[in-house]
């Protein structure tokens, strides 16, 4: 299945986000929720309970434009699902951020025999902030992972900050160097004023600022889903959640 | 990586077995000559925060002007076969702190074969003690027999381990020919004022022209084969 | 291509700072993670999959940056050779080395760890200033003086007349010796076993070393990117000891 969403958000010049452009087809159905006053905008993928599924090519593209502030969320976690006979599905992401982007969707599971690569390309202008979680699970319960690869590229200003490849499964590495048998992994990548500048690190996650950005990136390993997330959000997405209104980003078009 | 310049710092080693003295000989130099001279100091030694409080506290240097160098398990091997974790510790102290006239390389507790490269010191000082037991000196080994300046430590405590200086004295001349060897206690003698004086002298005389061009880290150009830096005991 | 000469830059014992660092080893022990033979096995095949996968693929770029195109090494011939020995140094001529600084960045790019990269870095000046003395036609390139390790390593490698692949080898062999060597010094292994697993290695180096060499000329964003988080976290968790016997 092929399928394509798109959101577009901008100002709407009385210190708010409006959605200019909020298109999907199934399964990728993108929703606007939340409160309308709120300073800024909010979506909701609801789409497709079980997806993607192997074969699927599927692509979201997301703009927001300068002042702009917009929350990107699924209602659940996306089960990547394997298909008969056996095809790899594609997932790719672009967006492009004058403003304010908060991308933080529910986990990818990787249920047994999937093949799936989820692809995010992201452009920041100076200025603009994000806040972009990536979270892999290697299976339902007590099910062996599947192959899935999380592959992510920001760059900001036209320059590469961050460029990543996260994988689980059966072809990817498992052990003490790279994940430690841990069945979830993920980061968050913060870009902006509310970026962490120092490093600190636990015994399975760590946060750490980036060379070349005012960003931090916080890759945590955990044995469940709600581990990896209290790990990876901690005060971080509390504190933009808190402050929805957090100084967008001031670039100009570009 | 800085440009040549002759004027660079006199670099001085000091190396010696685990316990024989020599952060302790440290801070007495430093204590010593900090007032006279702009000194830093690299240590190679297992380097914690209560090592950086004993040269505080002994009022000698500022912390920014030591620089710990970790190992990786082969401390002879940082100082001797491959010096850039050192040239690295040296350079950035110049970087950070301006000229400066004598930075002390202090060597992690090694055995009696630890030299150190020519290309990281100008000269070298070894430092025994008498606990060790008096045969140190005949015993030999490349640190005995080469250093610029044999330090036999501690000799208040010869009377209680049984240590005869004499002896000590005559093998060490056996030894090193005319390499000068003196004896020190910085219980009697806090200042270690031979070895102060050593020091004192070889800042005074500079670095040798060749020998700033071969202990310089930098510029891939010209150098005589000859002068390629080799310490003694390298293998 | 000269085989001494590339025995010569993957000598462990090259004066190049890397005895003192463990690539992740001394972390990883200290955690549990790493603790005997077959568990320093996954170390260095997680570690050579990831890092060291990236390190061949940036160090084959910068080499291939330097010395030109594909097309002369297909030719076999020796191109632009000042001097007349086999591996000698290389002239460097009308090659564009802004490539080498994007490649720099993108190291830096994939490499989160703020200790991780200093760590890089640190080891790629060694090696810069090794590289310098050994072969004085060295050039000096828009990285600067402090490039990261990969980078470094395709610097050197060009200037001692070594090809992208060769570069790649020492690259990904280096991170799997290093690694090696310092967990037999911090775990007491039998050395003959340890280097049995980096024997039972070196087939994936070369896998990987002649991938890289495919790969050099792509975009630097296109190029291998595979992270190991526990090595970001554990390089973080080191930086943080008081007491440690190796670098990073």
């Amino acid at each position: 299945m092929r399928a394509e969403a798109r959101v577009v958000a901008e100002a709407d010049g009385r210190g708010g986000t409006r959605l200019s452009t909020v298109y999907g087809e199934p399964p990728l159905l993108p929703r606007r929720t939340g409160h309308r006053h709120a300073g800024h905008a909010e979506v909701h993928l609801v789409g497709g309970a079980a997806g993607p599924l192997g074969g699927d090519e599927l692509r979201i593209h997301v703009e927001v434009g300068p002042d702009a502030h917009l929350v990107v969320r699924t209602v659940a976690a996306s089960l990547a699902q394997p298909s008969h006979p056996p095809r790899h599905s594609t997932l790719t992401i672009t967006a492009t951020v004058h403003g304010t982007l908060a991308w933080l969707p529910e986990p990818t599971v990787a249920v047994t025999g999937c093949d799936h690569t989820t692809r995010s390309i992201v452009d920041l202008c100076d200025g603009a902030e994000l806040l972009w979680r990536e979270e892999l699970i290697a299976g339902r319960h007590d099910e062996p992972s599947g192959d899935l690869r999380a592959a992510t590229t920001v760059r900001c200003g036209g320059r590469t900050i961050l460029r990543h490849d996260l994988a689980i499964g059966p072809s990817a590495d498992a052990g003490p160097a790279t994940v430690g048998g841990a069945r979830a992994v993920g980061t968050l990548l913060v870009v902006g004023p509310h970026a962490p500048t120092r490093p600190t690190a636990t015994s399975t996650g760590a946060t750490m600022p980036l060379a070349n950005a005012p960003a931090a990136l916080i890759s945590a390993t955990a044995s469940d889903a709600a581990g990896l997330r209290r790990a990876l959000d901690g005060d971080t997405v509390n504190t933009w959640a808190a402050d929805p209104s957090a100084k967008p980003g001031n670039c100009r078009k570009n | 990586m800085r440009p040549e310049h002759p004027a660079r710092a006199v670099r001085i080693g000091i190396g010696g077995p685990v316990g024989s003295g020599k952060t302790a000989l440290v801070a007495a130099l430093c204590r010593a000559l900090a007032g006279e001279l702009r000194v830093a100091v690299v240590t190679n030694d297992i380097y914690t925060t209560e090592d950086a409080d004993f040269l505080r506290r002994a009022g000698v240097l500022p912390d920014d002007r030591i620089r710990a160098v970790e190992t990786g398990c082969c401390p002879h091997t940082a100082i001797r076969d491959d010096i850039s974790a050192n040239l690295d510790a040296v350079e950035e102290l110049e970087e950070d702190l301006g000229e400066l006239d004598l930075i002390l390389v202090e060597s992690g507790g090694d055995n009696l074969t630890a030299t150190f490269s020519k290309g990281l010191v100008d000269h070298q000082i070894f430092v025994v003690d008498v606990a060790g037991g008096d045969k140190v000196p005949r015993k030999g080994g490349p640190g005995v027999t080469t250093a610029d300046l044999l330090v036999v430590n501690k000799t208040d405590l010869a009377p209680l381990v049984g240590a005869d200086l004499g002896v000590m004295a005559r093998d060490a001349a056996a030894r090193r020919g005319n390499l000068p060897t003196v004896f020190l206690t910085l219980v009697g003698d806090p200042g270690a004022e031979p070895v102060t004086a050593w020091v004192r002298d070889r800042v005074a005389h500079g670095v040798d022209p060749a020998a700033a061009d071969h202990a310089e880290s930098a510029p891939p150009h010209t150098h005589s084969a000859n002068a390629e830096p080799h310490g003694a005991g390298a293998g | 291509m000269s085989l001494s000469t590339l025995l010569v830059l993957a000598d462990g014992r090259l004066p190049a700072g890397a005895h003192a660092h463990s690539g992740g080893v001394e972390a990883a022990v200290a955690a549990g993670r790493v603790h005997d033979l077959a568990t320093l096995r996954s170390f260095l095949v997680g570690r050579t999959a990831t890092a060291g996968e990236v390190a061949a693929a940036f160090a084959a770029a910068t080499c291939r940056a330097l010395t030109g195109p594909q097309l002369q090494d297909a030719l076999g011939g020796s191109p632009d050779r000042r001097g007349d020995e086999p591996g000698g140094p290389r002239a460097f001529a009308g090659v564009d080395s802004d490539r080498v600084r994007e490649l720099d960045d993108g190291i830096d790019a994939r490499t989160a760890s703020p200790a991780l990269r200093a760590a890089s870095r640190a080891q790629g000046r060694a090696l810069l200033r090794a590289a310098a003395r050994i072969w004085p036609t060295t050039p000096s390139t828009t990285a600067g003086k402090q490039p990261h390790h990969p980078v470094a390593v395709g610097i050197a490698a060009a200037a001692a007349g070594l090809r992208p692949r060769e570069a790649a080898l020492v690259a990904v062999y280096g991170g799997i010796t290093g690694s090696a060597s310092a967990a037999v010094r911090l775990l007491g292994l039998d050395p003959y076993a340890v280097h049995a697993l980096v024997a039972e290695l070196a087939p994936e180096c070369d896998r990987l070393a002649a991938r890289a060499a495919d790969r050099a000329d792509l975009p630097v964003d296109d190029l291998p990117a595979g992270s190991a988080i526990l090595l970001d976290i554990g390089a973080e968790q080191h930086a943080t000891w008081e007491v440690r016997l190796f670098a990073s």
